[in-house]
């Protein structure tokens, strides 16, 4: 596609998007909103596996790091839920430096279980209660509504723009970033570490420094969580999480941001379309990601000059 | 000359030098007591029979490998201990015998790859493209345009990577490699799978970044590049030095022709 053709593609896109509160109901909102949410952790996480290559399945324990943070921040010290936003990015981005130092050596596919186990420890960390600060298994609730300039964000048409306003400032950051020379160093990473050391790239600070960011990213929208639910538990940072996001990433199109934001659509969109069939949420899933593998292995709408990562390069990975 | 005379004595004039640099895997030595200097300004040739073990002197000079024992020293620097980047970042560049360029994407990304260290900016400036992060990048993509130009490749700067013919593979390696701005260049077998005609033109290059003031230690299995390019050889066999000096020194070395050459008349 042209690049004119790109933008003007972008501006329809984003103009429906504005507009659309006007003509749905609140529960599409809703759905909208989850679409959002997902494909602000999904833009993150497509750093860390779009950009770089690396196989993190523990996305989720950042999420909550960051939805915990503000959480908790909010019901004991009264800091309004938005002005957490930097520390739980923060503590998100600390804690995914902290576990991803001594692991980032490790080759895709060892990678991919350590991350899972990492998501699984915070997880049940979180439902025992490890601090005496995560309440359990019932979580945090009371969570105040947030505020903008004394405006009270209650309704979901309130949280649509706030969330979509996040989701439209990562994707412009996002672009940027991808274009600059932090964006390449990751892309080197991902093609061939080996030959962007031997260019002079410090490859262990790249590997660091986008699990740090990707993290950081999902703290944050863990906060957005945290202030749209008014209550969190253990339950809502699942394993399935970190699955659905990893699948997101790969389906769209691993490192391109048209197709991660497609794919969170469709995989977020598409089961409240049929939520007759909700039973079969897992074997769609894996149905779906079987016929891609064959037929499509470089995502749905994959970036310029991909052809061969994502599905293939994950079938590489934990291959034999 | 012969490994007899013992090892070189690293000379204050030699940007490259290895002493008694030994390697090995297991129990395999693939490089085995190995010495010799590279004089600033030389185009030195490392040869030797398929498993001599010269990969993986490069692969100790670039720090992917450690020496068992021995050291490596650089414009007076020891070496041993060192990350590969550190290593580049000092001034000796690189290219890999089966070609390791970033496939996906393009050319003129691949060369930026080697303006890497030079260039300022991380995730802030990048996200807000600052405007010095704009500054940074246009020289970079200047320097690196400037690289591609100069092997032949300045037309082709949008292609993705894996779209080149092979003679151009290496050709964007070596650019990329020159990108960082090197004092010693070493290129693993860069006439490999090249044709006669490319191979020429290999050579001229050869003597351009020479030209440019560059050493360069370069590993070659075709001998008459080899014998033009190259001032000096070091030959490898099972890991040891068996001979260095000249071509012409060499090619008369009896150790060299039994061993290496088998049949004196390929050379
Ligand atoms: N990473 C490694 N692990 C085990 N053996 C290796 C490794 N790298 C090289 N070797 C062995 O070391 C010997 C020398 O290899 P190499 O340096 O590649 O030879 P050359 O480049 O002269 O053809 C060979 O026997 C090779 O199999
Ligand atoms: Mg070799």
């Amino acid at each position: 596609m042209k690049p004119r053709l790109d933008w003007i593609g972008a501006g329809l896109f984003a103009a429906l998007l504005a507009v659309a509160p006007l003509f749905l109901n609140a529960y599409q909102v809703d759905v909208l909103n989850s679409i959002g949410l997902y494909a602000l952790l999904a833009l993150g996480l497509n750093l860390i596996l779009g950009e770089a290559g690396l196989f993190n399945m523990g996305h989720a324990a950042f999420y909550a790091m960051g939805a915990y943070t503000a959480a908790i921040l909010n019901t004991r010290y009264q800091i309004p839920i938005l002005w957490t936003l930097p520390l739980s990015g923060l503590v998100a981005g600390a804690f995914a430096l902290a576990v991803a130092r001594p692991v980032v050596h490790l080759r895709g596919d060892y990678l991919l279980i350590v991350t899972i186990g990492v998501g699984e420890i915070v997880r049940i960390a979180l439902v025992n209660d490890v601090f005496g600060i995560t309440g359990g298994a019932n979580g945090i609730f009371g969570i105040n509504r947030p505020r903008v300039f004394g405006y009270i964000i209650r309704r979901p048409e309130d949280f649509f723009y706030l969330i979509w306003g996040c989701v439209a400032l990562t994707i412009f950051l996002f672009l940027r970033l991808k274009r600059s020379r932090f964006g390449r160093a990751l892309n080197y990473l991902r093609e061939d570490a080996t030959a962007a050391e031997g260019s002079g790239i410090n490859t262990d600070y790249y590997k660091l420094a986008v699990f740090g960011l990707g993290a950081a990213w999902a703290g944050m929208a863990g906060t957005l969580f945290a202030a749209k639910m008014t209550i969190i538990s253990p339950e809502s940072f699942s394993f399935w999480e970190s699955v659905v996001l990893f699948m997101i990433v790969i389906l769209g199109g691993a490192g391109s941001i048209p197709g991660v934001l497609l794919a969170a659509f469709l995989v977020v969109g598409l089961p409240e379309l049929f939520r007759e069939f909700a039973g079969a949420r897992m074997l769609v899933f894996g149905l779906v990601m079987m016929v891609m593998m064959v037929v499509r292995p470089q995502g749905l709408w994959p970036a310029r000059g991909h052809q061969g990562f994502s599905l293939a390069a994950l079938a590489r990975a934990v291959g034999p | 000359m012969s490994a007899a005379d013992g090892a070189i004595a690293p000379t204050e004039s030699a940007l490259l030098t290895l002493r008694e640099v030994t390697k090995s895997f297991g129990g395999l030595t693939a490089v085995n007591g190995v010495s010799f200097a590279v004089g600033e300004g030389a185009v030195v040739g490392l040869i030797g029979p398929n498993g001599a073990g010269k990969t993986t002197v490069f692969n100790l000079i670039t720090g992917n490998y450690q020496p068992n024992h021995g050291d490596i020293h650089f414009t007076g620097q020891r070496l041993n201990g060192l990350r590969t980047h550190r290593i580049i970042m000092l001034g000796i560049a690189r290219t890999f015998q089966n070609i390791r360029l970033f496939q996906q994407l393009t050319v003129l990304e691949n060369a930026l790859a080697g303006c890497h260290y030079r260039m300022s900016g991380g995730i802030l400036a990048g996200m807000l493209w600052l405007p010095t992060q704009r500054r940074v990048e246009k020289a970079a993509v200047e320097r690196a345009v400037q690289e591609l130009e100069f092997v032949g490749l300045g037309q082709q700067t949008l292609t993705v990577a894996k779209n080149l013919s092979y003679g151009d593979q290496r050709r964007l390696e070596i650019a990329r490699a020159l990108a960082t701005q090197p004092r010693l260049l070493i290129l693993d077998e860069p006439a490999g799978g090249m044709n006669e005609q490319e191979t020429e033109a290999l050579i001229g290059l050869i003597e351009q970044i020479r030209a440019r003031g560059i050493t360069i230690l370069l590993i070659e299995h075709d001998m008459r590049l080899v014998m033009r390019a190259c001032e000096k050889l070091v030959v490898l066999e099972h890991g040891g030095k068996i001979a260095e000096g000249s071509p012409e020194q060499v090619r008369s070395d009896p150790r060299v022709i039994e061993a290496y050459l088998g049949t004196e008349d390929e050379v």
